[in-house]
């Protein structure tokens, strides 16, 4: 019944010491629900919220979807979601003195999903990345 | 004389589909609350209100209690909350109390201001994980549960839900006499897993 959001699994990413990437991790929600954007339009609603929690990756900007305007039977005014695939970025910087080889950058990712009638209880889910730091 | 026929054809469907409709089976007329002897017991808690007392949902015997799981965070229980604030003011003085049980994570701080700017004028209590397991694992809010005045779940609506099915199933337990007779004898269940058993959700009136 609660809608789970599956994290895409990244492709190993090459990662030059010194050098800065910017990363994307794609999630997708099941049909017919929503989660709040990272802007939500009232200040109770949880936003979603990508955290890097530990790696070899000094940690940049995010950038979050736009959420779209959306109204729904039990809102008033149209909320700021996110639904079905879509996409945060990180700018990372990799630092000159990392240790060479294979990594992981490790986060989470914290949303509150929704649909018409109903609302689920906020969830946390992993998000790994793999490195391989040349 | 093609379009006459049409005409027809086109008014007989339309009148079968209504007939069909109405007498449908999956349209029955429902009973806004279960028959009596298919209630069970709600199970029992002792949750703390804004003001640190410990409130028992058994405290409420010989009321009919509509018990609101809800969090601020929820779009769906904000349509129905001034509702509830609604059936406060106009049943109190019948026996019967609106509950709001709140599930969010953080506590005070996001229901304390909520209930101002809402102006809820029913009590609140800080839920738990555990709670919602005593009540089948709430896996949606809001999640409401109509209890008669011997404490037994008359009617479980997941989901946000027309205010006439609430209205309906309480002055449905407020009319009935024998209920207030039964008062005395039949109570909340205490060990906490009933009707709602955990891991199973209890069957919603929907």
């Amino acid at each position: 019944m609660a809608p789970n959001l599956a994290i895409a699994p990244s492709p190993t990413v090459k990662a030059k010491k010194g050098s800065t990437a910017t990363i994307t991790v794609k999630a997708t929600l099941p049909p017919g629900f929503h989660a709040n954007s990272n802007t939500p339009t009232d200040e109770y609603l949880i936003p979603l919220t990508l955290k890097w929690t530990g790696g070899p990756l000094q940690v940049g900007a995010i950038t979050y979807p736009k959420g779209s305007q959306e109204k729904y039977s039990f809102s008033q005014k149209p909320l700021s979601v996110v639904t079905g695939e879509f996409a945060i970025s990180t700018q990372f910087k990799v630092p000159a003195n990392a240790a060479t080889g294979a990594a992981a950058q490790n986060g989470t990712l914290r949303y509150q999903a929704c649909n018409d009638r109903m609302c689920f209880a906020p969830k946390t889910v992993p998000v790994m990345l793999s490195l391989d730091i040349e | 004389m093609w379009k006459s026929h049409l005409r027809y054809a086109v008014i007989a469907g339309v009148a079968a589909l209504l007939g069909v409709v109405a007498c449908s089976p999956s349209h029955p007329p429902r009973p806004a609350a279960k028959k009596a002897n298919n209630r069970k017991p709600a199970p029992n808690f002792a949750l703390k209100d804004a003001s640190g007392k410990v409130v028992q949902l058994a405290d409420y015997k010989g009321k009919v209690v509509l018990l609101d799981f809800w969090a601020t965070w929820c779009g769906p229980c904000k349509i129905e909350i001034p509702w509830f604030t609604e059936f406060q003011r106009k049943y109190k003085d019948r026996g019967f109390e609106v509950l709001g049980v709140s599930m969010d994570d953080d506590g005070w701080k996001s229901v304390t201001p909520f209930v101002a700017e809402k102006k809820i004028n029913y009590r609140i209590v800080m839920g738990n994980d555990e709670t919602g397991d005593q009540f089948g694992g709430l896996e949606a809010l809001p999640t409401t549960f109509v209890i008669d005045r011997s404490g037994r779940i008359a009617s479980v609506h997941v989901g946000l839900t027309n205010k006439k099915d609430f209205s309906d199933a309480i002055e449905e337990l407020l009319e009935d006499p024998v209920q207030s007779a039964r008062s005395a004898t039949v109570g909340f269940n205490r060990g906490g897993a009933n009707g709602a058993q955990p891991g199973h959700r209890a069957e919603p009136h929907s």
